[in-house]
């Protein structure tokens, strides 16, 4: 099931890859560096070799089968990307040549494609707990900077709080990818048909999953806050932790060959015509 | 009848949560399936209206193996009450939840009120008719997730801990309807670890641990068996403790409930006077 799928590629499993081993703000640099470089060129040709680019990770990383998944699960979406983009441009005046229309509609789905990979490979090697800790070790100060700057913010920004929100919601990836697939089977179990009828009907068939979903998430959250805060959450203003970001030399080499890469890539898009 | 013969599952993460499990239900039987946590129960019964397939072995429903059918005309046979009621209720209203697998199955508009009307009286929920499920109290949301499978009045009823949660009052008014069922030849299978709830009604039991099932027989010898009973983890109900602490003093064996107690008692005083 498509959706399954896609919650499956995201899902974190410990292992021990050069990619795991990698510093978390090197691996969002680079995640980051494909996705933009995927948004900034149209052309079927470079958005090939963008797509290439980050397949060599998912390979070192070892997460191949859930990556798969993850795009059997995206393939829908970039097809309907595609097929918009088709439609939009055959019946578009002035782009009659019939050759032109299918590359552009490609292109634009493998740009959806590279993004999803790119950070799909991000989350599948990074540790919750290694996301958490870089996130902190740069949201805290920058806060600091910004209330310094800017007095009134004062007690409105809670950078401990925001991390631990995106964390929570990272760490809890596994168990709604159980709930749903638990809560499929409750409603198999009373008749419901999710791969049989027309397109409108396979759709209403996700509400009888997607709502039992989203209120037990709801009611977690709560219940997390509950929990959080009898356990005397937030009563130390100032955290220190006790495992330390420290970029090595392998991530230095890593974020020098990036910065290299992208900086070659925009001297292509801003000087460098590619023919398709 | 259901038949699960040598079967074997293995989740996709690698646990084997059954291996060589074999179990016969006959119909109209009650059958409760007890045993530690993880030890399968869940697994099985998943089994029975072909949610889980075997990875080897083979169940069959009726003569029909689940392999060969769609879960939806299973369930229409084999209804199946989950643990976390939470897992299934999504409607505005408790009518509408109860009326979603009627829908399912294409009763007629007619006949999904008449029904609903009936489960809810039954059920005690009328008064909940309207309300959103999500309002409700653990034990009542289990209580409209149990009356949405009765509902459609499926020819085997499975509970997973339908005890879960609920009142002595409720638990009372369960067990009458489970022993209604079966009067009306419904075959019923409980998944539970409620001893005291299980006495009363004297099932078969099935004692489950790691995957297979360790004993099998009647309520009176298998919660009497302290040996197995350890083996699964479970403590015998209160009334049998009594009663096998005292059999060198001349008490009946394989008393396990309240009413058997009374009778054994009685008879006992009855003869002790002349
Ligand atoms: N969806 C799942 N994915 C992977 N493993 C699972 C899954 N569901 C259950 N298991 C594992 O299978 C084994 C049997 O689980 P099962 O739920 O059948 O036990 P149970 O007897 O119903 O336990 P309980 O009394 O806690 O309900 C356990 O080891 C459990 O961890
Ligand atoms: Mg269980």
């Amino acid at each position: 099931m498509s959706f399954l799928d896609v919650l499956e590629g995201l899902r974190f499993k410990k292992a021990s890859s050069p990619i795991h081993k990698l510093d978390p703000r090197v691996k969002f640099a680079l995640a980051l560096s494909l996705s933009t470089l995927a948004l900034a060129f149209k052309e079927l040709l470079a958005l090939i070799a963008l797509f290439t680019a980050h397949v060599p990770l998912i390979l070192l990383g070892g997460v191949i089968r859930q990556w798969a998944r993850m795009m059997k699960g995206a393939s829908l979406f970039a097809f309907f990307i595609f097929l918009t983009n088709f439609l939009f441009i055959h019946f578009h005046p002035g782009y009659a040549a019939l050759s032109p229309t299918f590359v552009l509609p490609i292109s634009m789905a493998l740009r959806f494609l590279t993004i999803v990979g790119a950070f799909s490979c991000f989350f599948l090697t990074t540790s919750p707990d290694d996301l958490g800790l870089a996130l902190e070790r740069h949201l805290v100060p920058f806060t600091k900077w910004l209330i310094e700057r800017v007095p009134r913010l004062k007690g409105a920004i809670d950078p401990y709080g925001l991390c631990f929100a995106f964390i929570a919601s990272v760490r809890f990836i596994p168990t709604m990818v159980e709930e749903a697939t638990s809560i499929v089977d409750a409603q198999r179990a009373r008749g419901l048909e999710l791969d049989r009828g027309g397109l409108l009907k396979r759709i209403r068939g996700y509400v009888p999953i997607l709502i039992p979903m989203v209120i037990n998430a709801l009611r977690r959250s709560d219940e997390l806050a509950e929990a959080m805060e009898s356990r005397a959450w937030g009563a130390v203003k100032e955290r220190t932790s006790l495992y330390e970001l420290r970029l090595k030399k392998g991530d230095a080499i890593v974020m020098a060959l990036t910065a290299l890469a992208f900086a070659i890539a925009v001297y292509v898009r801003i000087s460098i015509p590619i023919p398709l | 009848m259901i038949e699960a013969k040598g079967v074997y599952f293995r989740y996709p993460n690698g646990v084997e949560a059954l291996r060589d499990a074999t179990i016969r239900i006959d119909d109209g039987e009650l059958v409760a399936i007890m045993g530690p946590n993880g030890a399968g129960k869940t697994t099985l019964v998943k089994h029975f209206n072909g949610l889980l397939k075997p990875t080897k072995g083979e169940v069959f429903v009726d003569g029909v193996n689940t392999k060969e059918v769609s879960i939806a005309s299973l369930a229409r046979k084999v209804g199946y009450v989950f643990q976390n009621p939470d897992h299934q209720l999504f409607c505005e209203s408790v009518e509408e939840e109860v009326a979603f697998a009627l829908r399912n199955f294409g009763f007629d508009e007619a006949e999904v009120e008449r029904r609903v009307t009936w489960v809810l009286e039954f059920f005690e929920l009328t008064p909940y008719k309207r309300k959103s499920p999500f309002t409700l109290s653990v034990g009542e949301r289990k209580r409209v997730t149990i009356a949405s499978i009765i509902a459609w009045n499926p020819k085997v009823i499975i509970l997973d801990e339908p005890t879960l949660g609920q009142d002595y009052f409720q638990k009372e008014k369960l067990r009458d309807f489970i022993l209604r069922l079966r009067k009306r030849g419904g075959t019923v299978v409980l998944v539970t670890h409620d001893v005291e709830f299980v006495s009363e009604l004297k099932p078969r039991i099935v004692l489950m641990a790691d995957g297979r099932v360790m004993a099998d027989g009647p309520a009176e010898s298998i919660l009497t068996d302290r040996a197995i009973l350890k083996e699964a983890s479970i403590f015998p109900p209160q009334i049998a403790q009594v009663f096998l602490e005292l059999v060198n003093v001349g008490l009946p064996k394989g008393v396990i409930n309240v009413e058997d107690a009374k009778g054994a008692l009685l008879r006992l005083l009855r003869s002790m006077r002349s």
